[in-house]
């Protein structure tokens, strides 16, 4: 086993879609794996300071991966960065891996928190947001959802919320593969906004436009970044896929 | 309707002072509520600003909420209307404190009927048998004042997690908070103590009926049980006490623990009745008084119910 050596490599996105590959599986290589890819690379290599030895450091950074389907750039992503051993990835969706199509945080160092239902990543970070504050931590949570997760009640209940409760430590990803049924394109910002948040909508491909807005903390104020990505194709039919 | 000492709080009034005393007592202790209650927390509210955290009418923020703080160092106790905090909010306390595999103390108010009048989407006789499906829960259902301070005070001080489910309808006797399965009234007969599952009649009163339960046991010589812990049950002292005919009795949802009784008593041959609230709406307001007679949780209602059952008295 030689995976501890090679968390030491750069983490290139060449080298993140190389470890994607090993993830086997029909999702593997599916949109809903790919539209975080850029975000997940971002955030990992030069926003959050978290590490494989600090994942229990109480004022690490937090990430919380609310839309926990197509998580194959997310564990390709802690893989390259030596969270776990890359040899997990070949295991993916087995009955005796710990890396499943939705994640476990109670299986995987470095996840944050379990997920697959949509809808509880960002009023968990609500929580967290406020934990750190009553602690007096200088960390931050970044919580990424879907475009269409925000289909659910429990997010309009934590976005009105979060705004008035000014939680500025607190950042929110949307990335919008635009798979929403009834979202009208450009409305998620303006939502957001009209709650109270800074909102700002980037190329979710563009590396230097993702670390720039993730990157940004605004006074009193949660933050808000939605990630343009590709359209999602129309064949994919499930919800959680569509997410 | 209360019978406890004038002086004593109400217990969902106590919910607020052991609240705030403990938010004195603790700096990582935090209380979430949803606009129900508040008028028991403002003490609370006033010295600790950052941990009383008002989430307005948003149940679901209320639980996972509640949650994320837990995730990252903070206890928090979670408070609501029955139905809204349990019901409404299930997934919540499914996934984001079972399945995240963390801890936290939810206390509601209520009950199945303490808002009578407000019909039936104030109230919330399921809540104990849906709480009891989620793994590691521990359910409590304390019926005094004293009661519900103490057992939200130990549910604080651990990091498992809690449903404490107070209502209003208020105990006359008070029992100790630990868990354990006390011995109300001691039946002699019928039945006889040499054969197996032989011994008297057996009454477990779950919950705020345990008064009107020890007025049945008198009036029929039945040994009556009876604890503030619902889920895990006393199954040692259930096996000590139970007789060949066991009566569980509880103030929710009919039969909600009887199944968790009978696999206690796996030792031998018995009968079992649940007598609980109706699975039927009643579709009536008035007082919590008389959707006690109504479901035949008074003195009264039980002895014909069991009388009407069982086969030795
Ligand atoms: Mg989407």
């Amino acid at each position: 086993m030689t995976s501890r050596t090679v968390t030491r490599r750069p983490v290139t996105r060449a080298r993140i879609t190389a470890l994607m590959s090993r993830l086997a599986g029909d999702e593997s290589h599916t949109a809903a794996a790919t539209s975080t890819l850029d975000v997940l690379h971002v955030l990992y290599g030069r926003i959050l300071r978290v590490t494989p030895t600090s994942i229990d450091d109480p004022d690490r950074d937090r990430f919380y991966l609310s839309k926990g389907h197509g998580p194959m750039a997310y564990y390709a992503v802690l893989a390259a960065h030596g969270f776990f051993p890359e040899e997990h990835l070949d295991t993916f969706g087995a009955f005796e891996s710990v890396l499943g199509l939705h994640p476990d945080h109670l299986l995987v160092p470095g996840v944050e928190i379990s997920s697959g239902s949509l809808g509880h990543g960002l009023p968990l970070a609500v929580g967290a947001a406020h934990a750190l504050r009553i602690r007096d931590s200088s960390a931050r949570v970044i919580v990424l959802v879907g475009d269409a997760e925000l289909d659910e009640g429990s997010c309009a209940e934590a976005i009105e919320y979060a705004a008035a409760a000014k939680l500025e430590n607190l950042t929110l990803v949307v990335v919008d593969n635009i798979s929403s049924s009834y979202t009208v394109h450009g409305r998620i910002e303006q939502r957001l906004r009209a709650n109270g948040w800074r909102a700002d909508r980037v190329d979710g491909r563009d590396q230097r436009l993702l670390e720039e807005a993730l990157a940004r903390r605004v006074p009193g104020t949660p933050n808000a970044v939605v990630a343009q990505v590709e359209k999602k194709s129309a064949q994919v039919e499930n919800k959680s896929e569509a997410a | 309707m209360s019978t406890a000492a004038p002086l004593a709080p109400s217990p969902r009034a106590q919910f607020g002072r052991t609240s705030c005393a403990l938010l004195d007592e603790r700096e990582d202790l935090a209380v979430v509520w949803a606009e129900i209650s508040g008028q028991y927390l403002e003490a609370g509210a006033r010295a600790h600003p950052d941990r009383v955290i008002n989430v307005g009418i948003r149940e679901q923020l209320l639980v996972s909420l509640g949650a994320g703080l837990a995730l990252n160092g903070v206890r928090p106790i979670m408070h609501t209307f029955a139905p809204f905090l349990v019901e409404r909010a299930f997934e919540q306390i499914k996934l984001d404190f079972a399945h995240q595999g963390v801890g936290g103390v939810l206390v509601s108010a209520g009950g199945s009927f303490d808002k009578a009048s407000s019909g039936r989407t104030h109230q919330g006789p399921a809540d104990v048998a849906l709480a009891a499906t989620v793994p590691g829960m521990t359910v409590h259902a304390p019926g005094t004042a004293a009661e519900v301070d103490a057992t939200i005070r130990a549910a604080v001080a651990g990091d498992g997690l809690h449903y404490v489910r107070t209502s209003e309808l208020t105990q006359a006797t008070r029992i100790p908070t630990d868990g354990a399965m006390h011995v109300l009234h001691e039946g002699r007969g019928p039945g006889r103590r040499s054969a197996p599952a032989g011994g008297p009649l057996t009454l477990l009163a779950l919950g705020p009926v345990r008064d009107a339960a020890l007025a049945a046991a008198r009036e029929l010589d039945a040994t009556l049980l009876t604890t503030t812990s619902v889920v895990p049950l006393d199954g040692q002292a259930l096996r000590a006490h139970a007789g060949g005919e066991v009566v569980v009795i509880e103030p929710w949802l009919e039969g909600t623990s009887v199944a968790a009784v009978a696999a206690e008593l796996d030792d031998a041959p018995r009968r079992f009745l649940g007598i609980g609230t109706s699975h039927q709406e009643l579709r009536r307001y008035g007082t919590p008084a008389e959707h006690v007679t109504a479901h035949g949780l008074d003195p009264d209602g039980l002895i014909r119910r069991i009388r009407a059952w069982s086969r030795s008295s």
